[in-house]
């Protein structure tokens, strides 16, 4: 059913459709709205049976959604950036007891400095807690990755984390097309648990492993993960045929098929990209995108394939390691070794991603007169100015209340 | 369900068979569940090993064999699940160390929805578990009052990662993070963090302190508490012979002399308010309990630190008369 809805409703909506048997999240924006609406939908008894569970902390969020998976019930939470990596421990314990726990991730960037707005430096910073990452390009993907998420999962006994950019899509309003409670049912069967606590046939869930077997172990839950990259696509397909709309897979093209420069992306960014490099195109350059859906498992092969003909990749990262460079690109550097690969760290905080610099940058790429590395829209003046600074006085490195004081945001308050 | 070995079987005395069906002990029952069996690893003498067994055996009669376990990590998880090997013959979830409480919680709630109210959930934890890392889950789980039976089983510092301080190490005690050296050895005095008078503050239905000294008052009230539905906590006292430093043959002597002493009082409460002490029979000084430790050795040494001895006969006094333990007084 069409309806003019907010991101985080239709989330919390279409998660609702999913049966969740325990809810379990705390607030943290920009993912609030997300948690309210589930809170409502089981007040309302419109969800039922389902625990919501009011927590101290995602600490407590996702260990109660671990206890819960483990013992048979439909679990799920949802949380983004402090909070994220407030219940880090406990992300990488749910992958490894594999308990199908989704949780969504509205992407927020992580303080200090304090920042409540969308880069994707929380989820990236998790990408190796051993769950299956999903990434959304839009609200209308944002809810269906959603079902598609809880089927994966169980099918899998593994966590996954379905990722929205933080207020550009949790906040938006926009029709999307809900599906109705007969068409997840039907798309989505109760969940059959692999291992259970249960007094009727005790087991020891979580055992200490040594040595001896822990290789082994962790070598089994990479397998897993890799089958991922075969069910992923597999449940995506039939979420297509069932619904007629594709919002999954592992990767989706878009103009790229006689492409040389393409455009690697996560996320909402893509709408811009897709805009850019339509304009681009309509110029005469041979300019396409690949958006990456699934970015745990990562899916080498599908970017090799994808790219093979491209002479150069722009990868829009929206988190970054410091000291290191970008993320996605290094990723990608493993599946396409031989081309030329350009990192363009863009967004971060919640800044705005212009298709004015987009296409600047992309031109720029186009005559391959890029650093490897760039920071899309980076006040040069400001940063060297304070580089020039550190080198000569002892000072502590910039910080933030510098760069706000040279900017004068703040002089006023900070005098 | 198999039967349970006793090991000695010649005398009526054995598991309490002398007395009425209904006046034994949970231990001394045949068809009971061996709820922690053989093959752990636990060191000779350990306190924690037996309050989990008589604990959870008892819990698994009170419930006529519906309990989960869930663990928080610390020597009981260790030692109990050497993979591929198990200890344990009822459900059992081990997830963290900081998080036993709220996995708990969820195992409570999974039951709930799935209406199997039944099953009732058992979570557990050594000091460090309960009253540090874990105590904001603790608290949580407290104050929402989530079915669960919450046991924490005191040696008093970290034994698992080799004997440091917790929150729950009484003062002068020596541990590997409060080293007996320097004018003031062992751990500083303060308040100590005193879970069982905070749970009560949370007016849960239940909150009791026992002894591994006196297991058929530890089953009596983990029955009682599982008489109960929301949250409740026991906190036992389970001397730890290697962190200790005592005989492995004095685990229960010791655990005794504890609550003689008065400096581990004894006590039920419901709802915030206390219901009861179990009253010290034969008073002792508190240096009689702490003389057999090592972690204490250095209050004996050459020149006695009588002056440390006072301040924890203090504590000891103050507990006395804050719960009354002493008829005499
Ligand atoms: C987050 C985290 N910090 C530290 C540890 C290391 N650790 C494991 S068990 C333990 C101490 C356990 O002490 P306690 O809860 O008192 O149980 P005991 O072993 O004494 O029975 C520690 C510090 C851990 N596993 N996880
Ligand atoms: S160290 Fe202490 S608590 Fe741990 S197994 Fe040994 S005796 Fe038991």
């Amino acid at each position: 059913m069409l309806r003019q809805i907010e991101g985080s409703r239709a989330v919390a909506e279409t998660v609702g459709l999913c049966r969740p048997e325990v809810v379990c999240a705390y607030p943290i924006s920009p993912q609030t709205h997300i948690v309210e609406g589930l809170a409502e939908l089981v007040r309302a008894e419109v969800l039922t049976p389902c625990e919501f569970v009011n927590v101290e902390s995602e600490f407590a969020a996702m260990s109660v959604a671990i206890g819960a998976s483990a013992a048979g019930a439909r679990a799920y939470t949802a949380t983004a950036s402090q909070g994220l990596l407030y219940m880090a421990e406990a992300v990488f314990n749910a992958a490894g007891l594999g308990l199908p726990v989704v949780m969504t991730v509205a992407n927020r960037a992580i303080g200090a400095p304090i920042n409540i707005w969308n880069d994707h430096s929380d989820s990236m910073a998790l990408r190796d807690s051993g769950w299956i990452q999903l990434h959304a390009e839009t609200n209308q993907e944002a809810a269906d990755l959603h079902v598609q998420a809880f089927r994966i999962a169980e099918e899998l006994s593994t966590p996954v984390m379905v990722c929205l950019d933080g207020f550009v899509l949790t906040h938006a309003w926009e029709r999307v097309d809900l599906l109705t409670q007969d068409e997840v049912d039907a798309f989505l069967p109760p969940y059959a648990p692999r291992q259970v606590v249960d007094p009727d046939a005790p087991a020891s869930i979580g055992a200490m492993v040594g040595p001896e077997a822990f290789t082994e172990v962790r070598y089994l839950a990479h397998a897993r993960q890799l089958s991922a990259l075969d069910v992923v696509p597999e449940v995506s397909d039939r979420f297509a045929e069932s619904f007629g709309r594709n919002s999954g897979g592992l990767v989706r093209a878009y103009r790229s098929e006689d492409a040389e420069t393409v455009v690697i992306a996560l996320g909402s960014v893509l709408g811009t990209v897709k805009d850019t490099v339509d304009e681009l195109r309509e110029a005469g350059v041979r300019i396409g995108v690949l958006g990456i859906t699934c970015f745990r498992p990562f899916p080498a092969d599908a970017i090799a394939a994808a790219t093979a003909h491209a002479t150069r990749l722009v990868v829009i990262e929206r988190a970054f390691e410091p000291g290191v460079g970008g993320i996605v690109s290094r990723n990608v550097a493993t599946s396409a070794p031989g081309i030329r690969s350009y990192a363009v760290v863009a967004g971060l905080g919640g800044r705005a991603i212009t298709k004015k610099s987009l296409a600047e940058l992309f031109i720029a790429a186009a005559a391959d007169e890029l650093a490897p590395l760039t920071f899309l829209d980076l006040n040069r003046g400001l940063i060297d100015r304070e580089l020039e600074r550190l080198a000569t006085t002892r000072r502590s490195g910039p910080s933030a209340e510098n760069i706000l004081r040279d900017l004068g945001a703040v002089a006023s308050r900070i005098g | 369900m198999q039967s349970v070995k006793f090991y000695q079987t010649g005398s009526f005395a054995v598991g309490n068979r002398l007395l009425g069906p209904e006046d034994r002990s949970v231990q001394s029952d045949r068809q009971r569940i061996n709820s922690i069996d053989c093959g752990h690893r636990a060191c000779r003498g350990c306190g924690e090993a037996l309050g989990a067994r008589y604990a959870l055996d008892a819990a698994m009669r009170a419930t006529r064999n519906r309990v989960v376990a869930v663990n928080a990590t610390g020597c009981l998880e260790v030692f109990s699940t050497p993979y591929p090997e198990t200890s344990w013959r009822i459900p059992w979830l081990h997830s963290l160390f900081g998080n036993a409480p709220a996995v708990a919680t969820g195992v409570a709630a999974a039951m709930k929805v799935k209406g199997r109210e039944d099953v009732r959930v058992v979570a557990q934890g050594g000091d460090g578990g309960t009253v540090d890392i874990g105590f904001a889950c603790l608290s949580g789980m407290f104050e929402r009052d989530d079915d669960v039976l919450y046991l924490c089983y005191d040696n008093e510092a970290y034994m698992n990662t080799g004997v440091q301080r917790s929150g729950a190490t009484p003062p002068a005690a020596r541990t590997t993070t409060t080293p007996a050296t320097g004018p003031a050895p062992g751990a500083r005095f303060g308040q100590g963090k005193n879970v069982p008078m905070i749970a009560m503050a949370h007016e849960i239905p239940y909150v009791a302190t026992a002894t591994v000294a006196e297991l058929r008052d530890l089953e009596a009230k983990v029955q009682r508490a599982m008489e109960f539905r929301g949250a409740r906590y026991l906190h036992i006292l389970v001397p730890c012979p290697l962190g200790w430093g005592s005989a492995a043959h004095d685990t229960i002597r010791i655990a005794r002399l504890a609550k003689e002493s008065g400096l581990f009082p004894v006590f039920e409460a419901e709802r915030g308010e206390v219901v009861g002490v179990s009253k010290i029979r034969r008073r002792v000084p508190v240096a009689d309990y702490l003389r057999p430790q090592a972690r204490f050795a250095h209050l004996f040494g050459a020149e006695p630190r009588t002056d440390v001895l006072a301040r924890i006969q203090a504590i000891a006094d103050r507990n006395i008369r804050r719960f009354g333990l002493c008829d005499e007084e």
